[in-house]
């Protein structure tokens, strides 16, 4: 070998080295990068799918306040305007206690209802780690209404009920979410001895990711047979099934849906329902959901 | 022969000898929107980078989960909706700072220069600017802050919100290196 090629082997290894140094450093720099477990967030846009809960929780130190508006049958014709003349309300509020642990209340104009929650998630969703999120729903609701018979002895507990759902949810990827919501819920008076006081149904939901900002829900609560004999206003109890389509603006979420149940909680959404879909008994309603921050973060939190 | 291979050895061992890195594990990053409507903040305490200081090259590398902000649901909606962080978690800067060993002349703190590129949601843009460092014999101190644009990245800003965030974002960097043994 010549000189001059000896020069230029030498040099031509020394720049070899140095070309793919940033390389290295960047290699270096990813194996030293820790594996932090990575949670899935935003399963669904709020805390109802369309009436029901889904699994979402209210953040630490947030308070959701929450209008739900159900409007009547749109087949009451044109001059209740589609069911708009006879509206409900439900103004709810949810305090999240820790960002896995909400409490909530609410009234219902429809049945004049309060209800309590309390909304535990405790198991979530990770990537490339636990499959689902479980979130647990407990709720006692106490009715407000004058008694229908006031001459019997009426007793306080006779207008409580209850309701427990253990949610499962699944985000497939960032279009498309599922879940599950096995239901129960108890009265403790109901209308004909054969009527079971605690009657169960299995919901099942989606949410369907339209574009960055808007989403389609489905949400149907199945109402196996044979758990109530008595009727409600001359219909036979059905199941419950809701389409709504989710708009969220910022710290507002704003759910537009179409559902056969006049009523907006589990309670009603299992048991009460008496819509049929086939003939036109179909309710318009709208939530909004806002998001204020009560109490600010001062350390940065995990998401 | 033996000329050759003792010059290479001689030149490997040299390159070794004076390839000195620095590694943080905890630079802070924090971004800041400023708009009548509302100021938007987030830091990122998890950055990780390393410094070569013989050859003047740094590069960073940072989750972008990792970034906190005050309020959760603002923290969701940046990583769901913004900067989509289950596609891209992701960012990193590879460049260069000019005259880098200059810091070891002494502890004072030096106005340098680093350009090199930002790849950020998929996309990469060049970075210009000044930056502080200063040598601690152990450790090397550095700062610098500069501004991008969402729109660079290809971040999509929803109509609803487009007053709420600024179209020039400010970065500013924080970082404390120990030497990488």
């Amino acid at each position: 070998m010549t000189n001059l090629n000896r020069v230029i082997t030498v040099v031509f290894a020394i720049f070899c080295i140095t070309a793919t140094a940033q390389d290295d450093l960047m290699a270096l720099l990813e194996s030293k990068q820790e594996n932090t477990p990575n949670y899935v967030t935003a399963t669904f846009k709020g805390t109802r799918l369309v009436s029901g809960h889904s699994v979402e929780t209210v953040g630490k130190g947030d308070l959701n306040f929450m209008i739900n508006h159900r409007f009547g049958r749109l087949n009451s014709g044109w001059r209740n305007l589609f069911g708009i003349d006879n509206s409900t309300v439900r103004l709810g509020f949810t305090y999240g206690i820790s960002d896995d642990l909400s409490i909530g209340i609410g009234r219902s104009s429809f049945g004049k209802l309060f209800d309590g929650t309390v909304k535990w998630r405790f198991l979530r969703q990770q990537i490339d780690g636990t499959p689902v999120t479980l979130t647990a729903v407990s709720a006692i609701y106490a009715s407000s209404a004058e008694w229908e018979n006031p001459q019997r002895e009426n007793l306080f507990s006779s207008r409580i009920s209850y309701h427990n759902a253990l949610l499962i949810a699944r985000k497939i990827n960032k279009n498309l979410s599922l879940q599950l919501m096995p239901t129960i819920v108890h009265r403790n008076v109901v209308k004909k001895a054969n009527d079971n006081n605690t009657i169960y149904a299995i919901g099942a939901g989606s949410s369907l990711k339209i574009t960055p900002s808007t989403r389609l829900n489905v949400e149907y609560y199945y109402l196996p047979e044979n758990q109530l004999e008595s009727t409600i206003g001359g219909e036979s109890v059905k199941s419950s099934l809701s389409v709504g389509f989710d708009i969220e603006t910022g710290g507002h979420v704003f759910q537009l849906h179409v559902t056969n149940s006049h009523g907006m909680t589990e309670k009603y959404l299992v048991g009460e329902t008496t819509g049929d879909l086939f003939n036109g008994d179909i309710h318009f309603g709208f939530n909004v959901s806002r998001v204020f921050t009560v109490k600010k973060e001062k350390k940065p939190q995990q998401l | 022969m033996k000329k050759l291979v003792l010059t290479l050895f001689i030149s490997c061992v040299s390159l070794l000898g004076f390839s000195q890195k620095y590694l943080t594990q905890n630079a802070t990053i924090s971004f800041f929107s400023e708009t009548p409507i509302e100021n938007i903040e987030a830091t990122n305490n998890q950055a990780s980078s390393v410094i070569n200081l013989k050859t003047g090259e740094v590069v960073f590398s940072l989750l972008m989960k990792a970034f906190t902000f005050e309020k959760a649901l603002m923290q969701e909606h940046f990583n769901e909706k913004y900067v989509e962080s289950d596609d891209y978690p992701k960012a990193t800067f590879k460049g260069t700072i000019q005259d880098l060993e200059i810091i070891l002349s002494s502890n004072e703190t030096f106005d340098l220069f680093v350009t090199g590129q930002l790849t950020m949601h998929g996309k990469t843009k060049n970075v210009e600017t000044p930056v502080k460092i200063t040598y601690k014999g152990e450790t090397i101190e550095a700062e610098c802050d500069f501004v991008v644009s969402p729109a660079y990245f290809d971040i999509k800003i929803p109509n609803a919100v487009k007053e709420n965030i600024a179209k020039e974002i400010k970065v500013t960097v924080n970082a404390t290196y120990d030497e990488f043994k």
